[in-house]
């Protein structure tokens, strides 16, 4: 299944990419989660315990199912207001 | 129902005369305005950088206002969300809700912000003398948005 994946605010700045595209055996969001923390180094980040998530522009949770072609977004906390 | 995400500058007296408008209807309108502050957590901010999911943040912001409406009897919701570079002193977002009576109003625009600061993906990064850094969520806003 190929997703697209994106990053925001912090996540983007450490990782040092907005967009990046990715190929894998995934069900739901959280095996891309998996997938990209297992890369190691500032991945790592897509471990904390407050990262929020999106499928296709709609915040959803880590166990969202997963269809070919998603948009898929991790972020830290919104701080917006 | 409007929800605008912009760069430009606003005026927050004119966006709640624009609630009240031609409709006689309306007997109540309440307006949240939320300022750039020139401190935050011990620091001085000299400006801060708002940063938005394009398309994303729209959609968010659309469907906060869907519940808004499905909770309370408004007749117009208005949200306006900046983003980019902004200033102390700095108009950032304005939440306009009018209803024919006042508690209606009072409840669904306090809902609208406390749902906003917790699911519209915006992110503030600040300008302060130890350099840039970014805005850490908090529980305190999870909490408002719990109440709900």
């Amino acid at each position: 299944m190929k997703v697209k994946v994106m990053y925001f605010a912090r996540y983007r700045e450490l990782l040092g990419v907005d967009t990046e595209r990715l190929e894998g055996d995934f069900k739901v969001l959280d095996d891309v989660r998996q997938a990209l923390v297992g890369k190691g180094g500032h991945y790592a980040v897509l471990a904390e315990q407050n990262l929020m998530c999106a499928r296709n522009e709609e915040l959803c949770r880590l166990d969202e199912p997963l269809e070919e072609g998603d948009e898929i977004a991790f972020f830290p906390p919104v701080t917006g207001g | 129902m409007a929800v605008r995400v912009q760069q430009a500058a606003f005026d927050p007296g004119a966006e709640v005369n624009a609630m009240h408008a031609a409709n006689v209807g309306v007997g109540a309108v309440v307006g949240f305005v939320g300022y750039v502050r020139d401190f935050n957590d011990g620091l001085d901010v000299a400006g801060m950088f708002l940063e938005h999911y394009p398309g994303m943040t729209e959609k968010a912001l659309a469907k906060i206002v869907v519940e808004a409406e499905q909770r309370w009897p408004l007749l117009k919701v208005e949200v306006l969300h900046r983003i980019g570079a902004l200033e102390p002193g700095e108009p950032i977002v304005f939440v306009g809700v009018a209803s024919a009576h006042r508690q209606a109003a009072f409840d669904a625009c306090n809902f609208i912000m406390d749902y906003l600061k917790t699911r519209a993906p915006f992110w503030k990064k600040e300008s302060t003398q130890d350099g840039p850094r970014w805005v850490e969520g908090k529980q305190s806003d999870q909490d408002a948005a719990g109440r709900w």
